[in-house]
C-alpha cells in the first residue's frame, strides 16, 4: 500500500522530539492568539510566521500547520463563549454554541466542538493522502493555459462565497492582483511601480498586508464601536463532558459534517466557510428527536457539525495547494507565503522532490488535531481566563506583536512604514464593506498568473483562443462563468442574501 | 441623482481611481503584445479591468435601491491616528531615521512609546496600569525574541550602547 508507506514516512519525520514540541508550541500560541476576540485565523498566522524563520523548513510547516489548528480551534472556543465569532467559518457556531452557554453547557458545547473536529480532522487527513498522489499526476498535465484558466476558477469560486456584494469582491481581487505586480518583473527586470525605492523593488511583503489589512484595520474598527455587551460565560463552565444523550445527538451529526466539509473543502474557493454553512442547514433541514432543543435554543448537533465541518473542509483545503500550488483560500495563501519564505515553490513537485516535508506536513496536521484534543480541553480554563482579560490591554500588545513582527522580516524599518499605509487603508476597506480576504488571494495569484498567462500566449502564438480550445482549460473556464452566473440569478441572489442572515 | 448606497459609490470610486492609476503608470512600460508581452501588459489589463469595475460598482450604487442608503458612518479618527502613529513611532524610535541623524532608541524604549501611545486609542487610560502592561511587554518581548528567538535588534539607544 502506497498509502501507508507514505504515511509512515511522513509519521517518521513528524515524530521526532523536536517536530513534535513545534507542533505543540504552534498549537499553543496558536490557540493562545485565536482565542482573542478580533482576530482571526488570517491574522493570527501572519502575527505568528516571524516566528518560525529561524527554524528548518520542515519544523517551521509544522509549526504553522499547528498554529493554523490553534487558531481555528481558539475561534470556535470564542464564538461559543463571547458571542463573537473570531473568524467568518464560526459564524454559525455562535448560533447554537452561545445558547448552550448561555444555559450553562459552555463545557459540553467545547467538548462537541473539540471532538467533531479532531473526529473530522482524522478523515481530511486521510482524505488528503488518499487523494495527494492521484491529483499531482493530474497537475503536471496541466499547462500554463490550464493553471491560468484554474487559478481564474479558484479567484471566482473564492468570491462567490463572500458575504457581500460580488462585484466588490471581484474587484478587491483584480486590486489585489495589481498590487502583487509591483515590483521587479521576472521576465524584463523592469521594476513596476517602485517610483525608484529600493525597497519596493522586491514587492510588498504579503506580511505586511495581511498583518496591516487584517490586524490593524480590524482592532482599529473594534476600538471605533463601542464596548457593547461582551458577555463572557467564565463562572459557568463546570462539567465539560457531554452526556450520553448528547453523545446520542452529536455523532450523526458530526458524521454529516465531516462528509459534506470534506466534500466541499476540495472545490476551489469551498473550504471551511461554505462546508460549516453547509452543515448547519443540513441539520437545521433533519428532523428533531423527541425531546431534542430546537436549533437557535442551544442545540448541540448545531455547534458539533458546522465544527466538524469546517475542520474537514480546512483540511481538504490543502488538497489544491498542495497538489496544484493554488492556494484555495486566504489562510492558505498565507501558507504560500510561508512557504516561498522558506524556498519551497509549492506545487505537485513537492511531493516528488520533497517528499518528507510533504508526507510529514500531512501527518503533523493529524497531529495537531490530536494535540488539540488532548491538551486544549484539560487547558479550557485557561483560555477562557484569557477572554477576561479587558480588551484595552490586549490591543496594545497585538499591535507591539504585529511591529516587531514586521520589522522582524527583513530587519529594516521600511516594513513598519508600510504596515502603517496599510493599517489605514485595511479600515477604509472595512468602513466601504470591501472584503479583504479576496485581495490576498489575488494578491498572492497576481505574479503566477501573469506568468501563466504570458507562457501561454507565448505557446499559441498570441492566440487567445487557447484558452477555450484546449478541453480542460475550457471547462474551467466554463465552471467559473457557470458560478458567476448562478450567484447573480435575481432567485438565488436572495437565498443568499438570506443564507448569509442566519435567523 | 442620488447615491443610493454611498458604501458602493466610494469602493467603486476607489477601484476607478486606483485601476486609472495603474494602467496609466502601466503605460510607461513596454506594453508589447500578446505573444511577447512586455512588463507593462498584464497591469494595464487588469487596471482597465478594475476600473470597469469600478465604473458599474458606481451605476449600481447610483441605481439600486437600498433600505439605509449604507452610510459609510463615522470614522473612528482617534483610535485610527493613535494606533498608526504607534506604530510609526515605534519604527522611528527602533531603527533612527538616519538622513535627519535621528538616532535609533532601540527596542526596549519603543516599547514603552508603541504601548503608551496605542493605549491611548482606547476609551480608558489609565497610567498605572499602562505602565505595567509595558513592562511586563518589555521584559516579554525582550526574554521571547532576543533570548529565546535571537532576532537581529537594537535593544538599548544607539548613544549608550555605541
Amino acid at each position: 500500500m502506497d498509502l501507508i508507506s507514505n504515511l509512515s514516512i511522513g509519521f517518521g519525520v513528524a515524530f521526532t522530539p523536536i517536530n513534535l514540541l513545534y507542533c505543540f508550541v504552534g498549537c499553543l500560541l496558536g490557540t493562545l492568539v485565536g482565542v482573542l476576540p478580533g482576530i482571526g485565523p488570517v491574522a493570527t498566522i501572519a502575527m505568528l510566521l516571524p516566528a518560525t524563520y529561524a527554524l528548518p523548513p520542515v519544523s517551521a510547516l509544522i509549526m504553522l500547520a499547528g498554529i493554523y489548528y490553534g487558531a481555528q480551534y481558539g475561534g470556535s472556543t470564542t464564538a461559543i463563549l463571547v458571542n463573537l465569532p473570531g473568524e467568518s467559518s464560526s459564524v454559525v457556531t455562535v448560533i447554537d454554541g452561545y445558547q448552550m452557554a448561555r444555559q450553562g453547557r459552555a463545557g459540553p458545547a467545547l467538548a462537541a466542538a473539540g471532538i467533531g473536529s479532531f473526529f473530522a480532522g482524522c478523515v481530511g487527513t486521510l482524505i488528503l493522502a488518499a487523494f495527494a498522489a492521484p491529483l499531482t499526476e493530474v497537475a503536471f498535465k496541466f499547462g500554463p493555459a490550464e493553471y491560468f484558466s484554474l487559478m481564474v476558477l479558484g479567484l471566482i469560486g473564492a468570491v462567490v462565497l463572500a458575504s457581500g456584494s460580488l462585484i466588490k469582491a471581484i474587484g478587491m481581487i483584480v486590486l489585489g492582483l495589481l498590487l502583487g505586480l509591483i515590483g521587479t518583473d521576472v521576465n524584463s527586470g523592469v521594476a513596476r511601480y517602485s517610483f525608484d525605492i529600493p525597497e519596493l523593488t522586491d514587492g510588498i511583503g504579503f506580511i505586511v498586508i495581511a498583518m496591516g489589512v487584517f490586524g490593524y484595520g480590524e482592532i482599529i474598527s473594534n476600538l471605533g464601536k463601542h464596548e457593547d455587551e461582551r458577555e463572557v460565560f467564565t463562572a459557568k463552565v463546570t462539567g465539560l463532558f457531554p452526556t450520553k444523550e448528547d453523545f446520542k445527538n452529536m455523532i450523526p451529526a458530526v458524521l454529516r459534517g465531516t462528509a459534506l466539509g470534506s466534500a466541499l473543502g476540495i472545490l476551489p474557493g469551498g473550504g471551511a466557510l461554505l462546508s460549516a454553512f453547509a452543515a448547519y442547514t443540513i441539520e437545521k433541514k433533519t428532523k428533531l428527536r423527541p425531546g431534542e432543543v430546537p436549533f437557535g435554543r442551544g442545540n448541540i448537533r448545531g455547534v458539533a457539525a458546522p465544527e466538524s465541518a469546517n475542520n474537514a473542509g480546512s483540511q481538504t483545503s490543502f488538497i489544491p495547494l498542495l497538489t496544484l500550488g493554488i492556494p484555495p483560500n486566504a489562510v492558505m495563501a498565507l501558507m504560500v507565503g510561508a512557504m516561498t519564505i522558506h524556498n519551497i515553490q509549492p506545487g505537485p513537485q513537492v511531493m516528488t522532490s520533497n517528499p518528507q516535508l510533504f508526507w510529514g506536513l500531512i501527518a503533523s496536521m493529524w497531529l495537531g488535531n490530536a494535540m488539540l484534543v488532548i491538551l486544549n480541553l484539560p487547558l479550557i480554563g485557561i483560555w477562557i481566563k484569557l477572554l477576561t482579560v479587558p480588551y484595552r490591554w490586549l490591543f496594545p500588545a497585538i499591535v507591539l506583536f504585529c511591529a516587531i513582527g514586521v520589522y522582524s522580516t527583513n530587519n529594516n524599518t521600511w516594513d513598519i512604514w508600510m504596515v502603517a499605509i496599510f493599517g489605514v487603508i485595511g479600515y477604509m476597506f472595512i468602513k466601504l464593506g470591501a472584503e479583504p480576504a479576496p485581495l490576498l488571494l489575488g494578491f498572492i495569484l497576481g505574479p503566477m498568473m501573469e506568468e501563466n498567462l504570458r507562457r501561454a500566449l507565448l505557446l499559441s502564438r498570441g492566440d487567445w483562443s487557447v484558452f477555450v480550445s484546449r478541453p480542460l482549460s475550457a471547462g474551467l473556464l466554463a465552471a467559473a462563468l457557470l458560478l458567476v452566473v448562478i450567484v447573480a440569478l435575481p432567485s438565488i441572489k436572495a437565498k443568499r442574501a438570506e443564507a448569509f442572515v442566519e435567523d | 441623482m442620488k447615491i443610493k448606497s454611498q458604501k458602493d459609490f466610494f469602493s467603486g470610486l476607489m477601484f476607478m481611481v486606483v485601476g486609472i492609476a495603474f494602467a496609466w503608470g502601466a503605460t510607461t512600460y513596454n506594453i508589447g503584445e500578446g505573444a511577447r508581452m512586455g512588463p507593462g501588459y498584464f497591469p494595464l489589463v487588469l487596471g482597465v479591468l478594475l476600473s470597469a469595475i469600478g465604473a458599474f460598482t458606481i451605476f449600481e450604487a447610483l441605481v439600486v435601491e437600498t433600505e439605509d442608503g449604507e452610510p459609510i458612518g463615522k470614522f473612528a479618527w482617534k483610535p485610527l491616528a493613535f494606533i498608526i502613529g504607534s506604530n510609526v513611532v515605534f519604527g522611528i524610535l527602533l531603527g533612527g531615521l538616519p538622513r535627519i541623524g535621528f538616532p535609533s532608541f532601540g527596542l526596549i524604549v519603543g516599547i514603552y512609546a508603541l504601548v503608551f501611545i496605542a493605549a491611548m486609542a482606547g476609551e480608558e487610560f489609565k497610567f498605572k496600569e499602562v505602565l505595567i502592561l509595558a513592562t511586563i511587554l518589555a521584559i516579554g518581548s525582550y526574554l521571547a525574541f532576543i533570548v529565546l528567538l535571537k532576532l537581529q535588534f537594537p535593544v538599548w539607544p544607539s548613544f549608550i550602547v555605541g
